[in-house]
């Protein structure tokens, strides 16, 4: 068939295509570039190497929520649950944590080794994650409704356990929240900076997520329930099997997130991260996250932890109000979602 | 612009990204005919209409209706100005009536600004009379079959009043009795002066109904011209822009062993002791009217619903399949009727599309080898000649056909030794039509056994080598190619001479 277009004007049409193509895929993080370079500009203290660490310490807890809730969005479902499973692994670790000797120790004279409070954290977390599965893929529960008698019972939980802080922690196992790693970073007239654990921990996880989803079956599988439910279960996928694991890995890694939280305060508070869950779930909406499932990346759910970290940091530097913080932060979701519609139309 | 013409559409382009839909298209149509626009899937006919309609906006061109030059930027103007849509998707709100859905967004008011539900049921049972439509205005839109459904959408469109009436391919979900019907509350519209566009890609219809026809073909103005003044070959030119004749017929296959043996299936209420055999090599149709228990057969076969009683033998073991997992595990593969609904993943690229059933072939301590589906993504590619930009394109911005191709392919890759094909040709372009029926004869070459449901008789006669007739949930009857006609077929799915002529296929174990 003759065309009548010339080779040159395919060619320009296609960069242009391209060229769009990128910026839709891009934007966000030119809007984080932009962030930074703004704070860069109207604060002094912002880009001092401590402030900077600080703001990705801030986001590390977030952040490891962030990457299981991306993965439960993917497949169209939501996890309403994080922060009260995370309080309820912090307040079990940090009870098997206590200096011997304590005086207010939930086990007095119980000493085990740092690998026992960190373990039983993550299989809290895994076990509550396994029961949202279970309920959504078994029992076909909304995971709305699932995750949501979660948050309430682990939260219940939580202040059963123990209904005022387990503190008194181990130097070791507060090392894991406070702690530094490859000291070299050179301050002058002060010790030289190093990398947070949480970082490190945030960092691992997060590459270790992006491989899984891009590089695994069990990951492909995730963006197809998400894609099409009906078509995967067609195609053979166990889609009951593969959202029991999904919502599990959000469970962990809503008990690490506790165990980093809790050795970073230095106590396990059967209160800590009340609607962490929602700023999770913001962070991977930001990043391009599709509630409507299919949709998902671990870099953008990073980048949009980062925007709302600079952003906190930012106002905080600027002397905004918290009040005027939580009303920016709102607002930066909802753009964000229309921004993301407009993308697929 | 002449007197006569109420539509006039110029020079209308519109792009999505990575695809240009439309270039200058140009559309007349004249006052108070019938007037068919055909084309192969992608050729742009819907998203012309869909512009029509107010839900796209054109990237230029403009529209001239009833003598006014008019902008449509939302379907609510196009009603205004006495343009409705009869949408191929249909679109029900399925927990209201039938009532509801159809004055929606115009309901009759009473006392206080409150609905009047007395008046509402009133006129929607007039308007349904008057069309001879046999539903009940408080049935629950849910509840009605698809024909129903679709006529319902048909009374609601005509319930505009209406000056010009786009139909997109309105006849894709509803049996030959219900498209005379219909036929005949067109004829009865153009009567009164109403002028309808009509989208298809049955042949026959447009001969019967259409006065005008255009061809559009990659988003271009092929031709229009008179009904009269065409035939069959010189349309499907057009549209394909090449010599094709419609239907590859099957070629030879030597038969091998049966592979796949159902007895007395049964799920009760819906399909009831369905028995038959099927060999490698071997094409068996399964024909029959809609909501005759065809797709409710092979889904059962395929574990996506629990039999009642029954069993499935394959390859000469007795086999018990829970999930669509067992059946693929047992060398089953199953192309759904619905690609949308159950078929493509939309928001994912070609790539996943393509390799999601088979990715454990893939795996390399526990990762996936890319590279390796990178290369069978373009091997298959080029063996199904699937038209798409790269791997990365998302599958839902592919035409019909193509999408079709992905996921014909998706099968393949899962070397399957029966093929379950509902309907695979439904809603895809001549061309694609005819490469997926030349796969089909090659396939069975290759000692595949194939189940083909398909509501198209020439279809079913051209490419079985069986049929297998359904009729209310049983085996109407199973025919040989050789033995039967089209009126044949229609009698056994009507339940019409099931002693006489039909040869029940004697069932040994």
């Amino acid at each position: 068939m003759a065309s009548t277009t010339t080779p040159q004007a395919l060619d320009r049409s296609f960069n242009r295509e391209w060229f769009n193509a990128f910026i839709r895929k891009y934007a966000i993080v030119l809007i984080f570039i932009a962030m930074f370079v703004g704070m860069t500009f109207l604060t002094d203290a912002f880009l001092q190497p401590r402030n900077l660490f600080n703001v990705v310490r801030q986001i590390s807890v977030v952040g490891l929520i962030a990457i299981g809730v991306t993965m439960v969005i993917i497949t169209t479902g939501i996890d309403l649950s994080s922060g009260s499973v995370l309080a309820l692994a912090a307040v079990f670790a940090a009870s098997l944590a206590q200096q011997p000797g304590w005086h207010d120790a939930k086990y007095p004279g119980l000493v085990v080794p740092v690998i026992v409070p960190i373990l039983v954290a993550l299989a809290v977390g895994a076990l509550c994650g396994a029961i949202n599965g279970g309920l959504i893929a078994r029992f076909k529960i909304p995971a709305f409704i699932a995750t949501l008698g979660m948050m309430t019972v682990a939260r219940g939980f939580a202040l059963l356990y123990s209904n005022r802080p387990v503190s008194g922690l181990t130097d070791t196992y507060n090392f894991i929240g406070q702690g530094e790693l490859f000291k070299i970073l050179p301050i002058p007239g002060q010790p030289p900076l190093g990398i947070p654990i949480p970082v490190i921990i945030l960092a691992l996880v997060a590459v270790g997520a992006h491989i899984m989803l891009n590089n695994t079956r069990f990951g492909r599988h995730i963006y197809a329930i998400g894609g099409n439910e009906q078509a995967a279960l067609i195609s053979g996928l166990n889609v009951g099997r593969i959202k029991i694991g999904v919502y599990t890995i959000a469970g962990l890694l809503s008990g690490l997130a506790g165990l980093v939280l809790s050795s970073r305060v230095g106590s396990g508070q059967p209160g800590l991260a009340v609607g962490i869950e929602l700023d999770a779930i913001a962070a991977a909406v930001i990043g391009g996250t599709s509630l409507s499932g299919g949709v998902g990346t671990i870099w953008g759910t990073i980048i949009g932890a980062l925007i709302i970290g600079v952003l906190n940091n930012g106002l905080d530097l600027l002397n905004v109000s918290a009040y005027w913080q939580t009303i920016v932060k709102g607002s930066i979701i909802v753009v964000a979602v229309i921004i993301d519609e407009r993308k697929n139309r | 612009m002449s007197e006569n013409d109420i539509l006039l559409m110029e020079n209308i382009s519109k792009s999505f990204p990575g695809v240009k839909a439309l270039s200058d298209v140009n559309l007349t149509v004249r006052k108070g005919t019938i007037h068919a626009l055909m084309g192969e899937n992608g050729a742009g006919k819907s998203t012309l209409m869909k512009i029509l309609d107010g839900i796209y906006t054109p990237d230029n061109g403009q529209i001239t209706f009833q003598g006014q030059p008019i902008t449509i930027d939302t379907t609510h103007t196009a009603l205004k100005l006495g343009i409705s849509m009869i949408h191929q998707e249909l679109s029900p709100i399925p927990y209201m009536t039938v009532a509801e859905n159809i004055f929606l967004g115009r309901e009759p008011l009473g006392k206080y600004g409150l609905i009047d539900k007395r008046k509402l049921n009133a006129d929607t049972k007039a308007l349904l009379n008057r069309l001879e439509i046999d539903v009940n205005p408080t049935s629950i839109m849910k509840d009605l079959s698809v024909a129903n459904t679709q006529m319902v959408e048909i009374a609601k469109a005509i319930s505009y009043d209406a000056s010009l009436i786009v139909m997109d391919e309105p006849t894709s979900a509803i049996t030959e009795r219900e498209v005379a019907h219909l036929f005949r509350m067109i004829r009865s519209l153009k009567k009164k002066g109403v002028t309808i566009i009509y989208i298809t890609h049955k042949m026959d219809e447009v001969f019967q109904i259409a006065d005008d026809i255009t061809v559009l073909r990659d988003g271009k103005h092929v031709a229009t011209l008179p009904a009269s003044q065409t035939n069959k070959g010189h349309l499907i030119t057009m549209m394909v822009g090449r010599e094709l004749t419609e239907m590859f017929p099957k070629e030879y296959a030597p038969f091998g062993e049966v592979v796949l043996s159902v007895r007395n299936l049964t799920r009760e209420g819906i399909v009831e002791d369905v028995s038959f055999d099927l060999r490698r090599g071997e094409i068996l149709g399964i024909a029959g009217l809609m909501g005759a228990g065809r797709t409710e057969v092979i889904e059962t076969i395929f574990g996506i619903y629990k039999l009642d009683a029954g069993e499935i033998i394959i390859k000469g073991k007795k086999t018990q399949i829970n999930t669509p997992a067992d059946a693929i595990k047992n060398g089953m593969a199953l192309l759904t009727e619905d690609r949308k609904l159950t078929g493509i993943l939309g928001v994912l690229p070609v790539r996943d599309n393509m390799m999601i059933a088979s990715l454990s072939n893939y795996e390399k301590r526990g990762f996936l080898n890319k590279r390796l589906i990178d290369v069978t993504c373009k091997q298959e590619k080029g063996r199904l000649d699937i038209k798409t930009p790269s791997m990365d394109q998302l599958i839902k911005f592919l035409s019909g056909g193509n999408q079709q191709k992905v996921l014909v392919s998706r099968w393949l890759l899962t070397s399957p030794d029966i093929l379950i094909l509902d309907e695979p040709t439904r809603g895809i372009d001549v061309g694609a039509k005819a490469e997926i029926h030349k796969l089909m004869s090659k396939l069975a070459q290759d000692g595949k056994a194939i189940i083909m449901i398909s509501s198209e008789l020439p279809e079913i006669l051209g490419m079985s080598d069986r049929i297998l007739v359904m009729h209310e949930g049983r085996v109407g009857g199973i025919f040989e190619r050789k033995d039967v006609t089209q009126e044949s077929i229609m009698q056994a799915a009507t339940g019409h001479g099931l002693d006489a002529q039909v040869r029940q296929e004697k069932v040994t174990v």
